[in-house]
């Protein structure tokens, strides 16, 4: 049986000014796939994953989330972005509310969770990912991983059916960065839908059930891990491999 | 030396009325400053331009006048067409003028919250509304509140100035005083006693608020 696409891209185009940052993107992804996104900086990684969160809004070109396609003048992006959770380079946490406070702010405000029932279940994703003991202290005092985490449980607690990482670890330091991707290695065998802005290739390898390799606003390759990282066909690819390997 | 002190004991009952009305119409005007100030600096970061001009025109207006023409010009103008009282047309005064400033507090400070803040919140499905009252606003008060105390107690010793169209608050008590005596320099020292304890307790306050808010950060 085929599975469901949750995200389909076609012929995405994105401009700054006159720098052309996405060329004719296409892509889909799958229920349950994890997508790693590759590339130097500047290839569009990260400007491809904020167009799927509508954080920017394409030039032209179509985006579907389960099959409807979504546009600016007839979707209230609002609740779209309730459905695509992201996760920041830089955790991007509030640092005037607790750990707790952070993870249920959302569900009260924009989905009306009862706050009782909203506390319940934040603490639920807190204990998942590890942070069972920091409900109630300020960001400032945690680790950049347990930051992260923080950030992921909040972006959880949305429900969404997506998830997007936009360089989780690359912010973080060295011994911390296995941290966050353990926790997102769980949330990918949970069957979250996720799509992974990363230069962490043993991840990209292990985690990922697609790897695409852009360069300059082009996805140049496309394919299993073991494909792209064995064989890649392209020779940008395997440039790009052998100098960050 | 004893002459001061005798005088500023018999003369503290009237002084203490005048302090009334300065704290009346200092915090009548701050409370209007601030509310002003607010609605001024979203403006100023909304992005459509003529809200940006209004925003932009206000603040020159003030910034390049005296705080006395614009007590003077708001009163005399008020009052040809509503009867309105100086302590109310002070205040008012006051406000307009604090809330230039405010302004461009509150702006600063809510355009120095780092762009991440407001992604977070949308990337939530926060309305920028709400992105702004919950995550922002808060974020940038704590950020204002040094200046904003700073401007509140500039604030307390501009409200002198309405003296001039007629109210009895602490700087026109001395005048008064000190036209009747003849002694004015003793009242005008007592008048500098009364407004020093007033900034050095708001500072306090102040102090202490920031310290409490610190401990998120």
């Amino acid at each position: 049986m085929a599975k469901k696409l949750m995200v389909q891209v076609e012929r995405l185009n994105k401009s700054f000014g006159d720098l052309h940052v996405l060329r004719n993107i296409n892509l889909q992804v799958e229920e349950s796939d994890v997508v790693v996104l590759i590339g130097a900086s500047g290839s569009g990684k990260s400007t491809l994953l904020r167009c799927l969160n509508f954080l920017e809004i394409k030039d032209d070109g179509k985006i579907f989330l389960e099959g409807e396609q979504v546009e600016k003048d007839t979707h209230n992006l609002n609740e779209i972005r309730q459905r695509v959770g992201m996760v920041f380079q830089h955790f991007n946490l509030f640092p005037h509310k607790t750990v707790l406070e952070n993870v249920i702010e959302a569900p009260i405000l924009v989905k009306n969770t009862p706050k009782k029932q909203a506390i319940e279940e934040g603490k639920v994703l807190l204990d998942k990912v590890g942070l069972s003991d920091k409900y109630h202290v300020y960001p400032s005092t945690l680790s950049g991983g347990q930051k992260q985490r923080v950030a992921i449980a909040r972006s959880l607690a949305m429900n969404p059916e997506v998830m997007l990482f936009d360089e989780p670890t690359s912010a973080l330091d060295p011994e911390l960065v296995g941290e966050v991707l353990n926790t997102m290695k769980e949330l990918a065998e949970e069957g979250m839908t996720m799509v992974v802005v990363t230069h962490e290739m043993g991840f990209a390898r292990e985690v990922g059930d697609r790897v695409v390799y852009m360069h300059d606003g082009k996805i140049v390759e496309y394919g299993k891990p073991e494909e792209i990282f064995d064989g890649p066909k392209e020779q940008r690819t395997k440039e790009f491999l052998s100098s960050i390997l | 030396m004893s002459h001061f002190f005798d005088v500023f004991m018999e003369s503290y009952p009237i002084f203490l009325e005048g302090l009334k009305i300065t704290l009346y119409l200092s915090a009548a005007s701050l409370v209007m400053a601030f509310v002003i100030g607010l609605f001024f600096a979203i403006l100023k970061i909304s992005s459509i331009k003529p809200l940006q001009w209004i925003a932009d025109a206000y603040i020159w207006l003030i910034r390049g006048t005296p705080l006395i023409v614009q007590i003077f010009v708001l009163y005399y103008g008020i009052t040809e067409i509503i009867l309105i009282d100086a302590f109310w047309a002070g205040a008012i005064g006051l406000a307009i003028h604090s809330g230039a400033y405010i302004a461009e507090i509150i702006r600063g400070s809510i355009q120095s919250i780092a762009k991440g803040q407001m992604e977070a919140g949308r990337s939530l499905g926060m309305t920028k509304l709400q992105t702004m009252r919950r995550i922002i606003l808060p974020q940038a008060f704590r950020r204002a509140i040094p200046s904003l105390g700073n401007q509140f107690i500039i604030g307390i010793k501009d409200s002198s100035l309405v003296s001039f169209i007629g109210a009895q608050e602490l700087f026109g008590v001395s005048s008064s005083l000190g036209s009747n005596s003849f002694d004015f320099l003793t009242f005008y020292s007592i008048a500098a006693i009364y407004y020093l304890v007033i900034v050095l307790v708001l500072s306090v306050v102040v102090n202490r608020i920031e310290k409490r808010l610190a401990k998120s950060d």
